[in-house]
């Protein structure tokens, strides 16, 4: 297998895997939350394949429950700051001038700010909570796709195609949308990739302090800090729950490695 | 020319900070308020002077930015330390840790790096590239506290968590050394094997980037032997833009350690930050905000400045 595809089999496989599992899981097994004081902290066995939590609750279950959470949340943010930083980037490469200065000072202010404190503080002043963290999360990681998507419309703009659909009279909004943004799809692939496995890094890190998604709602991050807690008595609540982040960060990173391929063939990956 | 374009860029992060705090709904003392009963009703009304509540937007802002302006970040609302003495409290344990850790990466990544574009495509490449993403996917809060487990309880080679033994003071200078450094042991692998992925990554792509030149080319050409051209010629140019790197990773390496000097209780800016969000201490949250973001700013002119002096392609101001 080449490079290129090598990335993206793997990638795409384990986030199907993930993916399938988060949202068919919790209908074939026990309610995640029912809890069960007769089975408290019980080691991987047949009938729990992934042990039990202090309270008797099935991991597996929680895991496939949490899991929809993190995936939720990591393609709520793509969505937010993916578009926020398509469109500020977009306005800002075609139009130019003021605007553009002001909005990439504001870019350049926002790199200034080291993002955890940032997010920490906007936790603080609004609050832990689902919505929050998207919103945080979305409204501080979005820098990156507009700069990306600026520098490309910059050099895009004055090609023949743009000149043309402008000479013919098409609005602008149009140029950028239909003529001038499909021919960026795969760099905002490989933006996209990256935001989610970012953003699934930082909600379960940030849950996992109590700062992100609340229990009793599950998510990846909040379930490993039961995980710290029984450390020594039960490494399956810190195992699984910790894979899970891990495959799914590492199969964002994955596609992303094998779009990246695909855009700059000069530097391959590997043959 | 370029210090002058540092104030806008103060004005900005002065502006967001001020928008953060004025997000909360009733005003942060409500909250604060709220939460803590300890509170005393004067020094309530001390940090309503402070921040000038009663006034419009516009007024308090250009209040607190002469506030700011003599440096006065307000006091703790915990222990009423002046929030400038909490960070600089906490700022040498923060740069003690990331400075060995960032040390230790550029140590690894470097030559990991320049391997990987020197025998480019083959199945070292691949499996170093394949080996830095698995770091960087996985989580510093998992493997924290998996390797305090191992290493520090199970096998108890290592300290779990803090900077110092208790009874530190009692050490020989080589014995507060090893201490020193038994203690930085886990939270600096844990950074480490989290920070290689990127910067290896740079390195691959920088030096592959520069053996394409002509100059290489003829470098080569010319019968130079191959540790010449590599060490000499492309290695310089492939390192330039690492002072640049560095000035942008370092809103993540003061920031970024935040977890980590959590799960450590290593007791860094991170882990203040982390305290003071939980315990609604706004002033200390407000003021490492912006004094991180400040800190962040000097550090880019600073590279920006480096780079000028040993690049001759960039002169600040060239008028060329």
């Amino acid at each position: 297998m080449s490079g290129r595809k090598f990335w993206i089999f793997w990638g795409t496989l384990i986030l199907l895997l993930l993916v399938s599992c988060s949202l068919f899981g919790p209908f074939l097994t026990q309610d995640p939350s029912r809890p069960d004081l007769f089975a408290r902290l019980l080691a991987p066995s047949f009938s729990h394949p992934f042990g039990t939590d202090e309270l008797g609750r099935d991991v597996l279950s929680r895991l496939m429950s949490g899991g929809r959470i993190s995936l939720a949340v990591a393609v709520s943010v793509v969505l937010m700051a993916g578009g926020l930083g398509i469109v500020i980037g977009a306005v800002s490469g075609y139009w130019g001038g003021r605007l553009d200065s002001f909005l990439m000072r504001t870019v350049d202010v926002m790199n200034c700010i080291p993002t955890y404190f940032l997010i920490l503080s906007l936790v603080v002043v609004l609050g832990p909570s689902l919505f929050n963290v998207v919103l945080i999360l979305g409204l501080t990681s979005w820098t990156g796709m507009a700069r990306l998507v600026r520098a490309e419309i910059l050099s895009l703009r004055e090609r023949e195609f743009v000149m043309a659909a402008r000479a013919s009279g098409i609005p602008a909004w149009r140029i950028i949308f239909r003529h001038i943004l499909p021919n960026l799809s795969t760099t905002i692939l490989v933006a996209s990739a990256l935001l989610a496995g970012d953003a699934i890094l930082i909600e379960s890190g940030l849950s996992f302090l109590g700062l992100g998604v609340q229990p009793p709602t599950a998510s990846w991050g909040n379930l490993l800090t039961s995980g710290h807690e029984y450390l020594q008595m039960a490494w399956w609540l810190i195992f699984f729950p910790g894979f899970a982040i891990f495959l799914a960060v590492a199969s964002f990173n994955l596609l992303a490695e094998g779009l990246r391929d695909i855009l700059d063939p000069r530097i391959r990956s590997g043959a | 020319m370029r210090v002058l374009g540092i104030i806008p860029l103060l004005l900005g992060i002065s502006l967001i900070s001020f928008a953060v705090i004025n997000l909360s709904p009733g005003g942060f003392m409500a909250t604060q308020v709220q939460m803590s009963q300890k509170i005393s009703p004067s020094s309530i009304e001390r940090m309503r002077k402070l921040y000038g509540l009663d006034a419009p937007v516009h007024v308090r802002y250009l209040n607190w930015l002469k506030r700011l302006a003599r440096f006065d970040l307000g006091e703790s609302f915990l222990d009423g330390r002046p929030v400038k003495k909490a960070i600089a409290s906490a700022l040498p344990a923060t740069i003690l840790l990331q400075g060995v850790s960032l040390i230790l990466v550029l140590l690894i990544s470097l030559p990991l790096g320049a391997q990987q574009a020197l025998r480019h495509g083959s199945g070292f490449d691949r499996g170093i590239l394949v080996g830095t993403l698995a770091s960087y996917s996985t989580p510093t809060f998992w493997l924290g506290p998996v390797l305090m487990l191992v290493l520090g309880v199970n096998l108890g080679w290592l300290p779990i968590s803090g900077i110092q033994s208790p009874n530190y003071s009692e050490f020989s200078m080589w014995g507060r050394f090893l201490d020193r450094s038994a203690h930085l042991a886990l939270p600096v692998g844990v950074m480490v094997i989290h920070d290689l992925a990127f910067f290896t990554r740079y390195m691959r792509g920088s030096l592959l980037e520069v053996i394409r030149q002509e100059y290489v080319t003829v470098a080569r050409a010319k019968g130079l032997p191959e540790k010449t051209v590599l060490f000499k010629h492309a290695m310089r140019n492939a390192l330039l833009p690492f002072i640049t790197i560095m000035g942008m990773a370092l809103p993540g390496l003061l920031g970024g350690g935040f977890i980590i000097e959590t799960i450590f209780a290593w007791p860094g800016m991170g882990r203040l930050a982390y305290s003071s969000a939980t315990s609604f201490d706004y002033p200390v949250i407000m003021g490492i905000l912006l004094m991180s973001s400040f800190l962040t700013i000097i550090g880019n002119l600073l590279a920006d400045m480096l780079y000028a002096l040993v690049d001759p392609r960039v002169r600040i101001g060239g008028g060329q």
